[in-house]
């Protein structure tokens, strides 16, 4: 197999991720990690192929998105939780984001090594990530990732976002269950009270549950989620000790059930709308980012002055868009006719 | 760079000195590239099914115990196996000067010795990259 894709075998790329092959499945999220001109094609192709899988009425998989600060212990709950989905029968697919260097573009995906008695089982598929300079816990191609593991078979996936701290809320785009991993001893009630990540779990897990702060942090979270006005039903708070695996076999059964209720109340419908609409608009904004990129070079980064011109690219961004509204009527009219 | 090198540094065998791998893992990260550790301890079919899975371009193996003829080889063998031979191996860690051919001629591109400037591993690494990319 040619380490490159090309049109020639991208049919042969879509055949092998829609049969659950590994390497194919590897390669195509290679591919869509990049800025091929092939990624689109390979994304409809899957689009176009992809039988409705059986695990879900509406031929999705159940995404299940876990944050939280680094170290709490995100990946070793992963790992112990995949192995009580493959008891439970479930294919499981993971993707782990970790941050790239700012510096050097380079970074260092060190998740799985606390998943790896997966290593060998062929139900399981793990990716390691790069952010990629996304700010907010994902990475710039973590959504269409999950789409190529959903054409693939996988009934759960599971993304893990980088470590983060207060306001990094990305995991919102993609999941549809989403469980924050809390350390014992990071701080008082307050800390728990604040807006931003404190806001987004249906389910909080406080990790290292044998820690002696760790009571004190269930006590102050139970009374946090008790008056959260934002939860469509209200969240969880579990213990865990997740290099023990205790209290792993209760996180799952909770998952599955809040699903359940998620669906029931037609949030998950909602949230699935909610995401789509956030990539398409990512998509658009990386589009406009490089638009600007190129405008910048054409311009300068200031007038001759040295004069930021703020005003000149937002007049000029909106005139742009304007000409593509202007094109689209047109098209819809000749579409009417 | 349009597609980011990703390389997987992987510990076979059963020494848990992982100090090498560490620092190579880290020094690659800063310059440039994505790097997936696996941490100790790890079978040559499980580094060869995590290289697939995570679709690099290049596996290094640090192994301080001694194991080296035999789970180098290995781990070569393995990935032609899986049709993934374009998948370079290059190897570090504790190689007498003497094992050094036999492990070059059993397809494992290149071996660095401790002491080994990190400039030569990326030298090497892009060799490899511009090389593969002309004949593709």
């Amino acid at each position: 197999m040619p380490h490159r894709v090309s049109a020639d075998n991208l049919s042969d790329l879509v055949r092998g991720v829609l049969a659950g092959k590994n390497r194919a499945i590897a390669r195509a999220i290679t591919l869509v990690e990049s800025a091929s001109p092939l990624r689109d094609e390979l994304l409809e192709q899957l689009r176009e192929c992809a039988e409705p899988a059986s695990h879900r009425a509406d031929g999705g998989s159940r995404v299940i998105g876990i944050t939280g600060p680094p170290g709490a212990g995100k990946s070793t709950l992963i790992g112990e939780l995949v192995a009580v989905a493959r008891m439970a029968g479930e294919k499981v697919a993971v993707l782990a984001v970790d941050p790239s260097s700012p510096f050097s573009g380079g970074a260092l995906l060190g998740d799985r090594l606390r998943m790896d008695r997966h290593g060998l089982d062929p139900g399981v598929y793990i990716r390691s990530m790069a952010s990629r300079g996304r700010t907010g816990g994902l990475s710039p191609s973590a959504l269409e990732t999950v789409s190529v593991l959903t054409a693939a078979g996988f009934g759960t996936i599971i993304v893990e976002s980088v470590g983060v701290g207060q306001s990094e809320v990305g995991i919102l785009t993609l999941a549809d269950l989403v469980l924050v991993v809390l350390n014992p001893g990071a701080g008082d009630e307050i800390q728990a009270l604040k807006a931003g990540v404190m806001e987004i779990g249906d389910i909080y897990v406080v990790n290292k549950a044998d820690y002696p702060e760790a009571e004190s942090m269930v006590r102050t979270l139970h009374a946090a989620v008790r008056e959260s006005i934002h939860a469509v039903i209200e969240p969880r708070v579990l213990r865990t000790i997740a290099t023990a695996g205790t209290g792993v076999e209760a996180l799952h059964r909770e998952i599955g059930e809040r699903l359940e209720a998620l669906n029931e109340r037609g949030e998950l419908e909602s949230r699935r709308r909610r995401r789509i609409t956030t990539a398409l608009q990512e998509i658009a904004g990386d589009l406009f980012s490089e638009w600007v990129r190129a405008w910048i070079e054409r311009h300068g980064l200031t007038d001759p002055q040295g004069g930021v011109p703020f005003g000149k690219l937002r007049r000029e961004l909106a005139a742009a868009l304007e000409t593509i509204t202007v094109r689209e009527g047109c098209m819809d009219e000749e579409d009417a006719k | 760079m349009s597609e980011k090198t990703r390389i997987l540094i992987a510990k076979p065998g059963l020494d848990g000195h992982d100090r090498g791998a560490k620092y190579i893992a880290r020094a690659l990260r800063d310059h440039g590239y994505e790097v997936i550790y696996t941490g100790i301890r790890q079978t040559p079919e499980s580094i060869v099914n995590i290289a697939i899975q995570e679709d690099v371009q290049f596996v290094g193996l640090s192994l301080l115990s001694g194991a080296h003829n035999e789970l180098f080889p290995r781990v070569v063998e393995l990935l032609r196996a899986e049709g993934a031979e374009d998948i370079v191996v290059f190897g570090g860690g504790i190689i007498p000067d003497y094992d050094i051919p036999g492990l070059k001629e059993a397809g494992v591109r290149a071996v660095f010795p401790p002491g080994t400037p990190i400039a030569e591993v990326v030298q090497f690494i892009e060799q490899c990259r511009t090389g593969s990319a002309q004949t593709t």
